[in-house]
């Protein structure tokens, strides 16, 4: 028992670092896959086929294929088959290389997310819209949009809660998040070894974030039930 | 001069042929009411005035000045469109009122967007916003609306949706203001005050081109009908001979129709 208030400090300063990782991780990939992700929507809904085609095709094999194989193959794919590794090997590439993974991945997600709110704001708004003389851009910035987001905030609270989670996968390509910092004291990390209970405790830390995000999506959505 | 010279206008949505050779026109402070059963084309030809369909054939001149040809590409430019539109305005079925606005917003919304092309924007926009404020103010008044102002759309009744949409369609000072079955999603009990703000704008000598179904109010509010039937223009002319003594045996039966209901 004494040792194991010894070793705590320890291993919350470990995990901390290991959950900063996660955070930053979590962060940059909503920051890149929110707008990401209305291009995709966009292009997916283009009238130059082609375009939407190739889009939708893209989309199809993101959401195809698990997020792990993709994380694999964006990192190293440069370097063994390109012979040129991008990322480098430390492990800010390691992070860069999570990010590209991960905004890719969540903006497809997002983008067929849109799709479905932009489609489900009634055609009359946007010829109310035309017929007062606004710009297409003035028609999505002032009267689309606001319905869109208001929409889409239960199926993207659900995306959001899972990026929290899935955040633990770039964990395959070593990256130090709150997941490798737990089991690294599995294996000896800091003068302790075999131990699991680390691992345990960074379940909490993701519950508590979620929970925390939680209660600001369910108030975000409060917020704009001012309007039907 | 006409306001209002449609001529030969043609509208296929594939092989099905909506509007067919449809020629009329409408002088300044004129009603005209667009009569007819569901399908005939009368909802087509409003949205084809207001840019929301694009004719196959015909002309379309407001003032003398052509909006649109179909012989003529150059009056096709989307950027050109979004100013003729102004010539009109249009007041939908279903309102289609931006929820997330009030009404007095909805009313000052577009407004305040085309003020931004105006020169002095920057400098005098605070004048600007508060001459738009005031005249949405003025306009709502207008509409029995001086308590609603500051309400959104769904706190509204039907019909005071409808006399906000008025209003809004109002605020930027169309030419010819449409109607496309202003009354027809409404409860038989609140298509009075609609009717009434409508009778009230004729009364000030707004040119109106209205598609109704109420047809003791379009016999009553207009100064010329017109029948379609398939598409065409089966009968035109002053609302009493219309109603009163109709040449064509399709509009005797079509207000005989009617009359039994």
């Amino acid at each position: 028992m004494e040792l194991f208030f010894e070793q705590l400090p320890i291993v919350f300063r470990s995990l901390n670092t290991g959950f900063l990782q996660t955070l930053k991780l979590f962060f940059v990939t909503l920051l890149g896959a929110f707008p990401l992700g209305l291009v995709i929507a966009f292009g997916s809904m283009s009238r130059f086929k082609p375009l939407s085609a190739l889009v939708r095709l893209l989309v199809a094999v993101i959401r195809g294929t698990p997020l792990m194989i993709q994380l694999l193959i964006v990192y190293f794919f440069p370097g063994l088959v390109l012979d040129n590794p991008i990322w480098g090997s430390g492990e800010s590439g390691r992070f860069l290389a999570a990010s590209m993974a991960f905004i890719l991945n969540y903006a497809c997600y997002f983008s067929e997310i849109y799709r479905g709110g932009i489609q489900s704001v009634p055609e009359g708004q946007n010829e109310a819209g035309l017929v007062l003389g606004m710009t297409k851009s003035q028609i999505f910035f002032k009267v689309t949009l606001l319905q869109m987001i208001k929409r889409i905030i239960p199926p993207m609270s659900n995306e959001v809660i899972t990026l929290v989670k899935d955040t633990s996968l770039a964990r395959i390509i070593a990256l130090q998040e709150i997941i490798w910092a737990g089991q690294s004291f599995m294996k000896g990390s800091h003068g302790i070894s075999g131990a699991i209970w680390p691992l345990f405790f960074t379940a909490i830390y993701y519950l508590l974030f979620n929970g925390i995000l939680t209660v600001l999506l369910a108030r975000l959505e409060k917020k704009l039930n001012y309007f039907r | 001069m006409p306001i209002l010279e449609v001529e030969q206008l043609h509208k296929s949505f594939g092989q099905t042929e909506v509007l067919r050779d449809i020629s009329f026109s409408l002088e300044k402070g004129q009603v005209l009411s667009l009569i007819g059963s569901s399908g005939s084309g009368k909802t087509t030809l409003l949205r084809c005035l207001n840019f929301l369909e694009q004719p196959d054939a015909g002309v379309i001149r407001v003032n003398g000045e052509t909006l649109f040809s179909a012989a003529d590409p150059a009056s096709q430019r989307m950027s050109e469109i979004r100013k003729k539109r102004l010539h009109f305005g249009l007041v939908f079925q279903s309102f289609n009122l931006f929820p997330q606005y009030t009404a007095k917003e909805n009313v000052m919304l577009a407004k305040r967007l085309l003020a931004r092309d105006q020169a002095d924007y920057k400098a005098r926009k605070r004048e600007i916003f508060a001459a738009i404020e005031a005249e949405a103010i003025d306009l709502l008044t207008q509409m029995g609306l001086k308590d609603r102002m500051d309400n959104y759309p769904h706190q509204l009744s039907g019909g005071q949706c409808q006399r906000v949409a008025i209003a809004r369609a109002l605020a930027l000072a169309p030419d010819i203001l449409c109607f496309d079955e202003p009354t027809s999603a409404l409860d038989p009990e609140l298509t009075g005050e609609v009717l009434k703000v409508i009778r009230d704008l004729a009364n000030q000598n707004m040119t109106m081109v209205i598609v109704t179904h109420e047809m003791a109010f379009a016999r009553d509010v207009s100064n010329h009908v017109i029948f379609m039937d398939d598409g065409q223009i089966v009968e035109q002319g002053m609302p009493e001979q219309v109603f009163g003594y109709p040449a064509e045996e399709r509009t005797r039966r079509f207000l005989t129709r009617f009359r039994d209901q």
